[in-house]
């Protein structure tokens, strides 16, 4: 794999908002030196081509979670999660898959790749990863991340999220993506660039659908937030209802050994109740998965912000810049014509010390212009940049609204599915036990 | 006072009576179920509560109704209104002139935990409800049904009550039963024979079980009703939702409905559950303690005999008169017994029905509340799934 020697001023700079032609160009430089140096390469990272990478089918998975244990940056032992990630290239007719690659990867890596993502893609609606910690917990459901079917679940949602990313038209070709499946030595980003995304500023022209775009998804968090809340505690109390009933196996059981006629009604009714009770296991852990679902879009609003967010500086940047430009014209006019009306730390020198020379006054005069042309370029390139942004922040939205309606009106329906189910094993345990009263 | 005796006049029950059984002994062969209509002759109702305040104290009565075609009522109707005080009385002049007969249980005079108001609504109708069931249980118990105290209670006006009242052997000689009883209950404990042992031994068993089955059927009760409580609040979420998704307003809607409606299912099977399972669950509970009580006279009846004959083979008191009292406390023990153990069957029989039916009826509202939420969702699925369809035959050309 060829690549250009990191280039500094190069990583500060955002990418182009589509990565040209093959995924090599103006990407390779942001690849540090670790992953040049990979010695751990798995094996068929050099049989494939990047070229036609992508135009290869490939089936992406997180097949296993393990547990393991490791030293931290504080040098102290910490128990957490690894993922495998399997790559499978689709090549022949007949639909069979080859494994390419195959790597683990904690948790913490996976929001690496997200956070270069979101910075790399301000106008992409990304993807979001599975919980970190679990949250909307009822309460019988264990809070802890190393909990079996915590990380059965995370597991799940981590291979969403790349899955996600594998089939979006434009995430889908990127390199540092690509290096994420395949590369061991995964690169760190600068902090720097994510926080400035999050510094505060005052937009006086925001566009209108951006506005709404916010509204709409503070709106869709607080609801989602709000119904994984009731459904949790609705869950607990459903447990409740279940397993009390089971208590009466136990007692059935104890007075059927008195009992000589009722005896063996007793006895198989008390089973039912058995059954009953320990039906409601299965039925919330499916609810879960309903849960998570929700759960996606729950973070997805945080995505969808973060693009507003995006707009909400680049028109701030050309507020700024259009701002300092009539400053600039202003105080060369004042130059030209000779009154001051704005305020500067020339004028005032001037004023106290004395009056510059024509020369001076002429010399001034040339470095605005010459700004003024710069920054006469520079806001029309924003403008472009910004009218660029909007348009394929739109893309992204629209398609996005679209997989949202789809997403969630499939969740619903499948809710209904659970719920369908739930009934029916209700009617046959009952029907059961019904039986073995009336036999009493 | 004695009850059961070969001397027929001292029984108490009127002999035109064709259902009358002549002995204790023919009783056992009687064993009838609480709800044949053909053969019942007595009716009664409780109903009406009312609150009456007196400068003393306020107190609530219930009107009883009682419809009659035996000849040795005066009339085929009767209304008059009680006081829980006068169950209460009924219910001792019951046990008192069969002590070992299984007499149905009073409600409880305070519910300890839940409701500390005596006049709470649900209270009261709870208590309503286990009055009439008292009432209706001596009116199918083949004995106590022509008890005269009984007919009395469902006949006489209320000044007529209280002077008849004033009549039973009073407070004093009450007490002194009480400890006689108290001494002798162990002795008879001892010369217990070897059925009552055995029956003794079921009603701590069938007690104990009995109580925990109660419990655990009003854990059931208050579980279901904190899943309602939370159900309420999840179905108006998927409306609020709604509002800021237009594509998925009907969707989402349609959930809503279908929660609010299984939350409806719900709140009826809790109610089914605390009117047929709840109360049926709680007499017996009631039952078990009265069964308790019944072994404990049967055998203090038994120790009197013990002690008359221990008197009699160690020579402790003057022998003359004891071979006569002897004589006549076997009889008397031979006749508890034998009544107890008739109604014994009879109580067994009537217990596993009840419990059969009402349980049997928990499962029916069980399957019929799953039915409820299992047809919500189909239709919804359906309607999705219709919907999908003419979707897609809106898109082909």
């Amino acid at each position: 794999m060829e690549q250009a020697p990191p280039d500094p001023e190069r990583q500060l700079q955002p990418a182009p908002l589509e990565p040209l032609g093959s995924p090599d160009a103006g990407l390779g430089a942001a690849v540090g030196k670790e992953a040049e140096g990979a010695g751990e390469e798995s094996s068929g990272v050099d049989t494939m081509t990047h070229n036609n990478f992508w135009l290869k089918k490939i089936e992406i998975s997180v097949s296993e979670a393990e547990k393991r244990t490791g030293r931290n940056a504080m040098n102290m032992q910490e128990t957490y999660t690894a993922y495998l990630i399997e790559t499978r290239s689709v090549e022949h007719t007949d639909g069979q898959s080859v494994l390419t690659d195959s790597l683990w990867r904690r948790y913490s890596e996976f929001e690496l790749l997200r956070s270069y993502l979101l910075v790399y893609y301000p106008h992409i609606v990304v993807p979001p990863l599975p919980e970190k910690r679990a949250e909307f917990v009822w309460h019988k459901l264990s809070a802890d991340n190393m909990d079996p079917d915590f990380v059965e679940r995370r597991r799940i949602g981590l291979e969403n999220f790349l899955l996600r990313i594998a089939s979006h038209p434009i995430l889908c070709r990127d390199k540092i993506f690509y290096l994420f499946l395949t590369q061991v030595f995964f690169f760190y980003l600068a902090d720097s660039r994510l926080k400035a995304l999050n510094a505060t500023f005052r937009v006086k022209n925001p566009d209108k659908r951006f506005t709404d775009l916010k509204h709409y998804s503070d709106e869709l968090q607080s609801v989602i937030s709000h119904l994984l809340r009731v459904r949790a505690r609705v869950a607990d109390r459903l447990y409740g209802v279940y397993k009390v009933h089971g208590n009466y196996g136990r007692v059935f059981s104890e007075w059927s050994a008195i009992e000589k006629e009722m005896g063996d009604g007793l006895q198989s009714a008390g089973h039912h109740m058995d059954v009953y009770a320990s039906s409601i296991d299965d039925i919330l852990e499916d609810e879960e998965h309903y849960a998570d679902q929700l759960k996606e879009y729950l973070f997805y609003a945080e995505a969808l912000r973060a693009v507003c967010r995006k707009h909400e500086l680049m028109q701030y940047d050309l507020e700024m810049a259009a701002q300092d430009l009539a400053s600039k014209k202003q105080q060369c006019e004042e130059l030209a014509t000779g009154t001051v009306r704005t305020f500067s730390l020339k004028g005032m020198t001037t004023k106290l010390f004395g009056q510059e020379t024509p020369e001076q006054r002429e010399a001034r005069i040339k470095v605005l212009e010459e700004q003024i042309n710069e920054g006469e370029q520079q806001l029309k390139s924003k403008n472009l940049e910004g009218r660029e942004f909007v348009k394929n922040a739109w893309a992204d939205i629209e398609r996005f609204k679209e997989q949202k309606n789809r997403d969630l009106k499939e969740a619903l329906i499948s809710y209904a599915v659970m719920q369908i189910s739930m009934c029916k094993k209700g009617i046959q345990v009952w029907t059961n036990a019904k039986e073995c009263f009336s036999k009493m | 006072m004695e009850v059961f005796s070969k001397d027929a006049s001292l029984m108490d029950m009127n002999s035109f009576s064709p259902m009358m059984p002549t002995s204790p002994l023919s009783m056992i062969n009687q064993i009838k179920f609480e709800d044949e209509p053909d053969l019942k002759d007595l009716f009664i109702t409780v109903d009406e509560p009312e609150s009456h305040v007196t400068t003393i104290e306020t107190f609530i009565t219930y009107r009883i109704i009682t419809k009659t075609s035996r000849g040795e009522f005066d009339s085929s109707e009767f209304e008059v209104r009680r006081r829980y005080q006068d169950f209460l009385w009924l219910k001792g002049k019951l046990e008192e002139a069969h002590p070992t007969l299984i007499i149905p249980p009073l409600p409880e005079k305070f519910i300890v935990k839940g409701m500390v108001e005596r006049f709470n609504d649900d209270f009261i109708e709870t208590r309503r409800k286990a009055l009439h069931k008292f009432l209706n249980r001596i009116a199918d118990h083949p004995t106590l049904t022509f008890n005269e105290d009984f007919k009395i209670f469902l006949t006489a006006q209320a000044w007529e009550l209280s002077s008849h009242k004033k009549q039973g052997p009073g407070l004093l000689s009450r007490m002194g039963q009480t400890v006689r009883a108290v001494a002798s209950s162990m002795r008879g404990v001892k010369n217990r024979p070897e059925e009552f042992m055995e029956m003794n031994n079921f009603i701590e068993l069938f007690s104990q079980k009995i109580n925990l089955i109660d419990k655990i059927s009003q854990r059931i009760y208050k579980e279901e009703r904190e899943y309602f409580d939370e159900m309420k609040e999840y179905g108006p979420i998927h409306i609020l939702w709604s509002a800021s998704e237009e594509d998925l307003v009907d969707t989402l809607k349609d959930v809503a409905s279908c929660i609010d409606r299984c939350c409806k299912a719900t709140e009826k099977r809790m109610s089914g559950l605390s009117e047929a399972l709840l109360p049926v669950v709680h007499e017996y509970v009631l039952y078990s303690e009265m069964l308790m009580g019944v072994m404990k006279r049967r055998d203090q009846i038994q120790a009197e005999l013990d002690s008359k004959v221990e008197a009699l083979t160690y020579k402790k008191a003057d022998t003359d008169l004891l071979p006569e009292e002897i004589g006549k406390l076997e009889d008397k023990v031979e006749c508890a017994n034998n009544a107890l153990k008739a109604d014994w069957e009879r109580w067994k029989q009537n217990m596993q029905n009840d419990i059969k039916l009402a349980f049997t009826d928990m499962a029916e509202e069980n399957i019929h509340y799953y039915e409820q939420c299992l047809a919500t969702w189909e239709s919804f699925l359906t309607s999705q799934t219709n919907l999908h369809l003419e979707e897609a035959s809106e898109d082909k050309p």
